[in-house]
């Protein structure tokens, strides 16, 4: 069942000079993990924008095609509605958290929902469980550390239970062992509770495995989608900006993809087959 | 070039944001300094610029002592480059920023033009000189305050996560610019958690755990010690991973002796 689907999409911010998004064509099961990965300033930023509705709805713009997010069309709903079904993270969680304690931030969404005490609080306290801090519910979100906050963010957005998490490079501001942990939170609900997962992230090592598809985004367009071994070990990623997981670097050196099939994305895995002798 | 001398610091009592430190950065390194959240970098690093000057031990920074020195005067020597480029960056226009420093050290205006026009063409920044910096992408103000940094050509540069938000072309791309600034004989300290950048590209580490040296040496021995990296909560570069999974009798960063060694591996099994 497709929870998105995104035909003909294209979109140029208000002045600017070319498309930021041209021609994108996705369409996304649920329960689908989807890594968007590419360049910097190749519209990730700006496609996630369009799967919740902020472009075209606040940003104005020359925005043409369709995205239909759980049976509704952005151009035809609000952002609050279309926030239900889907939520998004963002990058920097300094920028999106504004409430004195955790547990208010994580309240606020539900609230606003116009939802029961009972309710507020049970949709509270369960998401501060899922992303494992509990413990810090009467912090401020200032005193917490960066990947603290960005699993509050993450919270805030589970608390609004949607059926999909959009996540605009969550981990770029965190250090590596914070971000191993956020990104093994997104698999857990993504396996878990089956929530649909759209995560635009660098750190490709970290997070290939866990996907279900790989996009590389280039120059506003969608060059390539596919499980993320055939995407990585396409030649066309090599010429890209994109970090190519070095296991990967490796075994294509040693011309795995091409002569036996075998496509490891790990370290792990590679060695595992380099070990086991049935390259 | 920077010389710490059995310094420590606390903000509270009874706990050191820097305890008993010695260090001794000679003249052209390029060093990058790793440790885990709170381990002590920022600490570290406000100790060479003059923010905060040490409550006992003692630093110098090109002969002299900072205790004997403003943060002004140091500014001249320490060019300092934050994290987030939202905390530096202010004035009205790309080239209003690049201008700022030159012109509070009193430049003449020929010289000011100059280095600003440097500035933008080094960073590709030239078609926003009259942009406010905010309307900038997130990628291209933290060239902008790189460049203003650079701009006044301090001896010593520092770079808080440099590589945040940065795609692996730029990450290139900014290693060759410490590269031939290192070349050119000055001091780059890289403050940073990405390890793959530093596996990558920097010769030097020094390892703070706790407001402490733990290691200091190459990038090579440091980042294959795998005790070392857990007892700093640190996780290891893919490819020292790799040479331990591959059991490799000598484990390496370098991408050409892992692949070398594989190949080795897989005639093995092979015959």
């Amino acid at each position: 069942m497709a929870i998105i689907e995104v035909q003909g999409l294209s979109y140029s911010y208000p002045d600017s000079p070319k498309p930021n998004i041209l021609d994108v064509n996705l369409t996304v099961d649920e329960g689908e993990f989807v890594l968007i990965t590419g360049p910097s300033g190749c519209g990730k930023t700006t496609l996630c924008r369009c799967l919740n509705g902020l472009i075209p709805n606040s940003y104005g713009g020359a925005f043409s095609g369709r995205v239909v997010v759980d049976g509704l069309l952005t151009t035809e709903h609000p952002v609050y509605e279309i926030a239900q079904r889907l939520g998004l993270v963002f990058q920097n969680p300094e920028n999106e958290l504004f409430c004195t304690t955790v547990e208010r931030e994580v309240a606020f969404g539900p609230e606003n929902l116009a939802l029961p005490r009972g309710e507020v609080r049970s949709r509270a306290e369960e998401a501060l469980g899922v992303v494992g801090i509990s413990h810090l519910w009467d912090k401020s979100p200032e005193e917490i550390s960066g990947g603290e906050q960005q699993k509050v963010a993450i919270a805030a957005l589970l608390a609004m239970k949607p059926r999909v998490l959009v996540l605009d490079e969550p981990t770029a501001n965190l250090d590596p062992l914070s971000a191993r942990s956020v990104l093994n939170i997104l698999a857990k609900l993504n396996t878990e509770s089956g929530v649909t997962i759209i995560l635009v992230e660098h750190r490709l090592e970290m997070v290939a495995h866990m996907a279900d598809r790989c996009a590389v985004l280039d120059d506003g367009k969608l060059l390539l989608i596919g499980e993320p071994d055939e995407v990585l070990y396409s030649e066309a990623v090599d010429r890209m900006g994109i970090g190519i997981p070095k296991a990967v670097k490796v075994a294509k050196r040693l011309s795995f993809g091409s002569k036996s099939g075998k496509k490891p994305l790990s370290s792990r895995d590679l060695a595992d087959i380099i070990r086991g002798g049935k390259q | 070039m920077i010389l710490f001398e059995d310094v420590s610091y606390s903000y509270s009592p009874g706990r050191y944001a820097l305890e008993h430190v010695n260090l001794d950065i000679g003249g052209a390194e390029l060093v990058a300094i790793l440790g885990e959240n709170g381990a002590g970098k920022t600490t570290l690093v406000k100790h060479i610029n003059g923010l905060l000057k040490p409550q006992s031990g003692r630093v110098t920074v090109s002969g002299a002592d900072t205790k004997n020195s403003t943060v002004a005067a140091l500014a001249r020597k320490v060019g300092l480059v934050f994290q987030n480029p939202d905390h530096q960056l202010f004035a009205e226009t790309v080239e209003k920023e690049l201008a700022f420093a030159l012109v509070n050290f009193a430049m003449p205006p020929d010289e000011v033009s100059r280095r600003v026009d440097w500035a933008m063409k080094e960073f590709e920044l030239t078609q926003y000189r009259d942009r406010p910096p905010f309307m900038l992408s997130g990628g291209e103000r933290k060239r902008l305050a790189l460049a203003s940094v650079l701009c006044y050509d301090p001896q010593i540069l520092i770079l808080d996560e440099p590589t945040t938000g940065q795609d692996s072309r730029q990450k290139i791309r900014l290693a060759s610019l410490l590269k031939r600034l290192n070349g050119e004989g000055k001091t780059v300290l890289v403050v940073t958690h990405d390890m793959e950048f530093v596996a990558d590209f920097i010769p030097k580490v020094v390892m703070l755990s706790k407001g402490r040296v733990i290691a200091e040496g190459s990038a090579e021995e440091i980042l294959t010690n795998r005790e070392l990296l857990m007892g700093a909560s640190l996780l290891p570069p893919q490819l020292a991973e790799l040479s331990w999974d591959l059991a490799l009798q000598r484990p390496t960063i370098d991408l050409e002796q892992v692949v070398s060694a594989a190949s080795k591996l897989v005639g093995g099994s092979q015959r």
